[in-house]
């Protein structure tokens, strides 16, 4: 069934609100506006002003009170407009939802899923559109998601309110739109594994969120030129998944990351670390990587394009590792 | 304030001879803390209570079993008033895995699921949207708890106070927020980092009831404790209180102290929460020095066994240190 992420991500949530009265959602207009991506339209009668949670713009107070209900037994889902705003929550985030269960001892489990919009790409400018999923994805005790696909949009929202600890997900805003295919799988996506969405023998090209889309369209057009790129989404960007990453890596023997995070300290360049300890003998030319530029994203559409990965870059790069550029 | 000292206790013995043995325990718990401290027995940030017993035992014997609490990292007091025992905080202190935190946490950490404590909080302010949270899970859940709240009058310079005072009162949640005001923030006077020194002033400006209690009076923190608590388990919403004490020891171990008069801190010593309690009681014939030396002699005993259970205490396997930093279970 053909459906947009925007509808997939709804029909999560609109299941976990159904099948669990503990579930409910809280955040800024996610009640009488429906949602600033307008994925809780309508959630608001069904549902109630109980459960569909407006907030006033009060990110720590509400992330916080999200992390509180969790531990007093509910299961929130707490959306925070956009990462650039949840830095106002990281606090709670990073110090309370990541400590609590080791801190206590193990006293203390904090059941909260937080999600959020990430990226760039609206000329919303520089505080819209940044990537920080590698801040989080940096913390001990959170699991850190991105669904990129339908069925991860549609499925990764179940195990995610199943997990006894803190998740964070993120929704790549340019893929609200975005029309995929809903496959059978989606009702039981794990959130522990990476996915090779497209079979390759050449390179793999690891993605996450936003970039796996520009990867498999830099894939198509590499194939053309007879290279046959395997495109790897994460998926997961904590716990990174290994076994999977190097299962592929030793395969294709090259491997380079697009990532719509800032390349210093970026998500890629952790993948790129444990692919050159734990990979390194298999691989016929050293990891690459296609970041955004080190700048803030600018509103200029020419220059917002030129700061962020896309496909003639990740094509560029193929063709470099590959010793034809 | 009129002087405590010409006060009637005005509360049966049983509850008056009970917080007086309290603020004896923690007294002597946090005495030979410091003696630990020097020891190097106990490391890391020791804050000591000393000097504010008066407000977590009036509050906190004003809460039923099943309250939450969630209390800040100057909290040995919270702990042994709730019911924790002497040897696991102590072994916590120790870094002991018989600690009530297995060692992960510390002075600043305490934790307790069985007697409903949520921390041990180190991020000033850091507590309250958590307790908000809290009363939010209650109260969808039909429950007639009172989640208190305690934080100092550091924490109201917080966004995270305001945020929690906001969304606190406009949900009607139940949560009492317990202010301990003891002047200071570390080494900032409260007239030095706040444009409005009347802290119930900015809880009343969220539409919420307040109340200032002496916090120095073990009697009157609980009958202001009470009426919160009454209030907040009605489900009328959230209560304010202030609670003025003060804080005779330095901020940590760490604190040379030098910010403030030391003639400040002897005028505060006169009226001293313990012997404010036990001076009143014996002026009513309600107790007898030889009574009070046996109250001490008890807490000390306990304060005694409890150095000795954390010494025989254990140390967590270094191959356990990666536990819990997600539930087992799951992974």
């Amino acid at each position: 069934m053909k459906m947009t992420y925007r509808e997939a991500i709804r029909q999560g949530l609109h299941d976990a609100l159904a099948a669990d009265p503990r579930v409910f959602l809280m955040g800024e207009d996610v009640g009488k506006y429906g949602g600033s991506y307008a994925v809780s339209k309508g959630f608001l009668d069904e549902f109630g002003p109980e459960r569909i949670r407006d907030t006033p713009l009060s990110e720590l107070g509400f992330v916080g009170a999200g992390i509180g209900a969790a531990l007093g037994g509910m299961r929130p889902i707490v959306e925070v407009m956009t990462v650039n705003f949840s830095l106002l929550a990281l606090d709670q985030i990073v110090n309370t939802a990541a400590l609590y269960r080791h801190m206590s001892g193990g006293q203390f489990s904090v059941p909260v899923v937080i999600r959020m919009a990430t990226g760039a790409g609206r000329q919303l400018a520089a505080q819209h559109s940044h990537s920080l999923e590698n801040w989080y994805a940096h913390v001990p005790g959170i699991t850190v998601l991105a669904p990129a696909t339908i069925d991860d949009a549609r499925g990764m929202l179940k195990p995610a309110l199943a997990d006894p600890d803190p998740v964070v997900i993120f929704e790549h805003a340019l893929l609200y739109n975005f029309e995929g295919e809903l496959t059978d799988t989606a009702r039981d996506v794990d959130i522990r594994s990476a996915k090779v969405l497209r079979a390759g023998n050449d390179i793999t090209l690891i993605a996450y969120g936003g970039t796996v889309w520009k990867a498999q369209e830099a894939a198509k057009e590499l194939a053309a030129e007879r290279i046959d790129a395997e495109v790897l989404d994460l998926r997961v960007l904590r716990p990174l998944d290994d076994a999977t990453i190097m299962a592929s890596v030793r395969r294709t023997r090259r491997a380079i990351v697009v990532d719509e995070g800032w390349r210093t300290g970026s998500l890629a360049a952790e993948v790129m670390a444990r692919i050159t300890e734990q990979a390194f003998y298999d691989l016929d030319a050293p990891p690459a990587r296609v970041c955004s530029e080190e700048v803030p994203i600018p509103y200029a559409k020419h220059l917002e394009d030129a700061a962020l990965p896309q496909v003639p870059k990740i094509v560029a790069a193929v063709r470099r590792l590959l010793g034809k550029g | 304030m009129s002087d405590p000292a010409l006060q009637p206790v005005g509360v049966p013995d049983e509850l008056a001879l009970g917080m007086l043995r309290d603020m004896v325990r923690i007294r002597r718990f946090e005495e030979r803390c410091a003696d630990l401290y020097g020891q190097m027995k106990i490391r890391g940030f020791l804050h000591l209570y000393i000097g504010e017993e008066a407000v977590a035992v009036g509050a906190i014997r004003a809460l039923q079993p099943d309250d939450n609490i969630v209390a800040t990292y100057r909290e040995h007091g919270h702990a042994l008033t709730r019911g924790v025992s002497a040897n696991a905080v102590m072994a916590e202190m120790y870094g002991k895995q018989e600690g009530c935190s297995r060692g992960r946490g510390g002075s600043m950490h305490i934790f307790d699921a069985a007697t409903r404590l949520y921390g041990g909080n180190a991020i000033v302010g850091g507590g309250l949207p958590l307790a908000v949270g809290l009363a939010l899970a209650d109260k969808m859940q039909d429950r007639k708890r009172v989640n208190a709240a305690f934080f100092g009058e550091g924490a109201v310079a917080e966004g995270a106070f305001h945020e929690s005072m906001n969304l606190a009162a406009l949900w009607k949640l139940p949560v009492a927020f317990f202010c301990e005001n003891n002047f200071y923030a570390m080494g900032t006077a409260l007239a030095r980092s706040e444009s409005q020194t009347d802290l119930c002033v900015k809880a009343a400006a969220f539409g919420v009831p307040t109340k200032k209690a002496d916090g120095m009076d073990v009697v009157a923190v609980h009958e202001a404790a009470k009426a919160a608590a009454a209030h907040v388990r009605s489900g009328a919403g959230p209560f304010f209180v202030e609670f003025q004490t003060y804080r005779y020891r330095a901020h940590s171990m760490f604190d040379p102290d030098l910010y403030r008069d030391k003639a400040e801190v002897e005028e505060w010593k006169k009226r001293g929460p313990i012997h404010n309690l036990s001076n009143r009681l014996k002026a009513e014939g309600r107790l007898t020095e030889e009574q009070f030396l046996a109250i001490d002699a008890d807490a000390v005993r306990e304060v005694e066994a409890a150095v000795a259970f954390a010494e025989a205490g254990t140390w967590e396997p270094v191959e356990a240190l990666t536990r819990d930093v997600h539930t087992e279970a799951a992974r």
